[in-house]
């Protein structure tokens, strides 16, 4: 009688605990469009309007659309082949000692408070970019991504240098996880067919790990979406939409940061909450697209 | 066996809860009072100071609570009667004003705001109002512009771009910054305006830069050379950071420190409007004076002049700690870079804490 009374009672447990997230998040969503509406009344201005200035009562997010994607999708694009080649190299290249040891280290990257990290990036980085990054990739001017110029090393450029930092860590660990349980005798085989060390990597490894692998670059992605501290002490923040990484930006997760608590007037205040319910439906949309793909995958497998 | 335990287990949790819930209820014979404060961050170090002074001198009996949440947050809270007193770097905006009915303006201390700049020149850059804001609108792009190099003749000023820093940030700081400004230019009343935030012009273009904080402004100029910003006076003292001499409204190129400052503050004593009227528009910036530095401003404690929705024990306390704050209080201002308020407004505000009733 007793041990299904505690059966019953974790049942119960689990089941409001998960009831409750879902509750949350009801009412997250709820709140923002509830104190948003006076922006969205605008119609679709806010969100293809380029300038924001709240002294005039423009308010246009496209700006921080365009750098948030931006930041985030380029950060991405280099944390996944940097994680991804560390998780090689931790799941198949190196073992016992070394492989804990280097994990260890990664995992306490991933640990890094983000303001730290965002004073490394005012101090350190910023005039590296300034100073050494930037004469190098002005010989590459003629590509518009290129083409620009920041005089304090304050950019978009340091912005995702600085997202692809903290990514990896993330990305890494998940895919050395996903790496490690690919089943030996899965390699053996091939290994026994004479196939090289980057043949079995390549056929056996990342096939069967690709879940886990994309599970980690999208886990990766949302943290970059919504990176605020680090990112807004070294993109510039600066309203405009620009081809070069070279020139500052701005992304929603920094702006909301920077004015909300002086924002006065409800038309700015829900403008800002606007940004934090377009930034909500970004992250919504990649994890669903993700999920998408890796059921698809389910499927083919 | 294991039922009792557990049962013996849970009599003693329940009986430690109750014995630390009653302790922190009581303590002690004399009933304490807690008074909450919510606003500007400028001060705040200022505040800290009080509530810790003010703590010991009461004899732990009234504690300050101040959460510095930003200007905006302050009001807001002020205005829901969620705090008791609120903080604000700028005065009450007319709609602000008209939602909280009966509010006082109490100014506690005075912020200066400096022009820092990282130059390798030697001696002090001197620049006056008309040059800063064409400096800022993008009229004047390049350090040895000969509008600068008039008001600099003793100095070798180097060609180059001057990287302009603004703060990203809304904050009163670029209040008193951008009224300066809207009041010493009138390009840049039009095209700018006052307020918490800005946009740089297209001029600026990819010379600007915008940092977070007085303290990411003072580390962008820190790290860039021909850069230049405004930031409080404390962050400047603190940080060893050059800032200009200015030019005053009598003409005189005058530094920022607790005299000139105090000055400008004073000339403006005897036009300030009464504690319960509108203070939209009070501006201590370019003041007259001789000796008056251009860039000051009020910092101001916001309370209701009708304190009878309170505990009549805490209004009471909150009375007498502002009036501790505007005249013993102003002794700790000095040695944390804030300029105490001189005489006269001094005088002002025991007028206006005269009028709360409760």
């Amino acid at each position: 009688m007793k041990r299904a009374q505690g059966d019953r009672i974790f049942w119960l447990f689990a089941f409001f605990s998960s009831l409750s997230v879902i509750i949350m998040f009801t009412l997250l969503f709820y709140e923002l469009l509830a104190n948003s509406l006076p922006i969205w009344s605008r119609g679709i201005d806010f969100i293809t309007g380029m300038v924001w200035n709240p002294l005039k009562g423009l308010f246009g997010a496209l700006p921080f659309i365009y750098g948030t994607l931006v930041t985030a999708s380029l950060a991405i694009l280099l944390s996944a082949f940097l994680g991804v080649g560390i998780a090689i190299f931790l799941s198949e290249i190196v073992s016992g000692g070394i492989r804990d040891t280097i994990s260890s280290i990664i995992e306490l990257v991933a640990a890094i408070p983000s303001v730290i990290i965002g004073l490394w990036g005012i101090f350190v980085l910023a005039p590296f970019v300034r100073d050494s990054l930037q004469p190098l990739l002005q010989h590459l001017s003629f590509i518009p991504l290129f083409s620009g110029r920041t005089l304090s090393g304050l950019s978009m450029l340091t912005a995702i240098l600085i997202l692809t930092f903290m990514v990896t860590p993330i990305v890494a660990a998940i895919a050395k996880d996903a790496l490690l349980m690919v089943p030996e005798d899965l390699k053996e085989a091939l290994y026994s067919l004479g196939a090289t060390r980057y043949e079995v990597i390549r056929n056996v490894c990342i096939p069967y790990a690709r879940q886990g692998i994309f599970g980690g670059v999208i886990l990766g992605y949302g943290r970059a979406l919504g990176e605020t501290m680090a990112v807004t002490m070294v993109i510039g923040n600066t309203p405009a939409i620009s081809a070069s990484l070279l020139n500052p930006g701005y992304t929603m997760a920094a702006v909301i940061a920077n004015e909300f608590t002086e924002a006065t007037g409800d038309v700015y205040l829900s403008a800002l909450i606007g940004i934090a319910l377009l930034l909500l439906l970004i992250s919504l949309a990649v994890n669903l697209v993700g999920r998408m793909i890796v059921w698809k995958w389910q499927q083919e497998s | 066996m294991r039922s009792q335990v557990k049962k013996a287990s849970i009599a003693i949790f329940v009986g430690l809860a109750l014995l630390f819930a009653g302790c922190a209820g009581s303590g002690g014979g004399k009933e304490k009072v807690t008074i909450t404060g919510a606003g500007a961050t400028f001060p705040y170090p200022l505040i800290a100071k009080w509530a810790d002074e003010y703590g010991k001198i009461t004899g732990g009996n009234v504690s300050i609570n101040y959460q510095s949440i930003g200007s905006g947050g302050g009001i807001r809270q002020i205005t829901a009667k969620t705090v008791d007193f609120g903080a604000s770097d700028a005065p009450m905006k007319p709609e602000e004003f008209e939602k909280a009915k009966g509010i006082l303006h109490i100014p506690e201390t005075i912020g200066a705001v400096v022009i820092a700049y990282n130059l390798p020149i030697e001696g002090r850059l001197k620049l006056s109002g008309e040059v800063l804001a064409d400096i800022y609108l993008g009229k004047i792009t390049r350090w040895n512009d000969k509008r600068i190099a008039e008001l600099n003749p003793d100095i070798e000023l180097p060609d180059h771009e001057i990287i302009v820093v603004k703060r990203a940030d809304g904050s009163g700081t670029t209040f008193i910054f951008t009224d300066y400004l809207s009041s010493v230019s009138k390009e840049w009343e039009e095209k700018i305006g006052r307020g918490k935030v800005f946009s740089f012009p297209q001029a600026i273009g990819s010379r600007g830069v915008q940092a977070k904080g007085n303290e990411g402004v003072t580390a962008v100029i820190k790290q860039n050379p021909y850069s230049i910003g405004y930031i409080e006076l404390a962050y400047a003292l603190q940080n060893s950071v050059s800032f200009a001499l200015l030019k005053n409204r009598a003409g005189n190129f005058v530094d920022a420190n607790v005299e000139t400052v105090a000055a400008a503050a004073a000339s403006a004593a005897n036009k300030l409007p009464k504690g319960d009227e509108s203070w939209y528009g009070v501006s201590i910036v370019n003041a007259d004076g001789e000796n008056a530095y251009p860039i000051a401003s009020f910092s101001y404690l916001l309370v209701y002049k009708d304190l009878s929705y309170m505990q009549e024990k805490k209004a009471k306390a909150l009375v007498e700690f502002l009036k501790w704050v505007v005249t013993d209080g102003q002794k700790y201002a000095e040695a944390l870079h804030y300029v105490p308020l001189p005489e006269e407004v001094v005088k002002r505000n025991l007028e206006t804490i005269s009028m709360i009733k409760w």
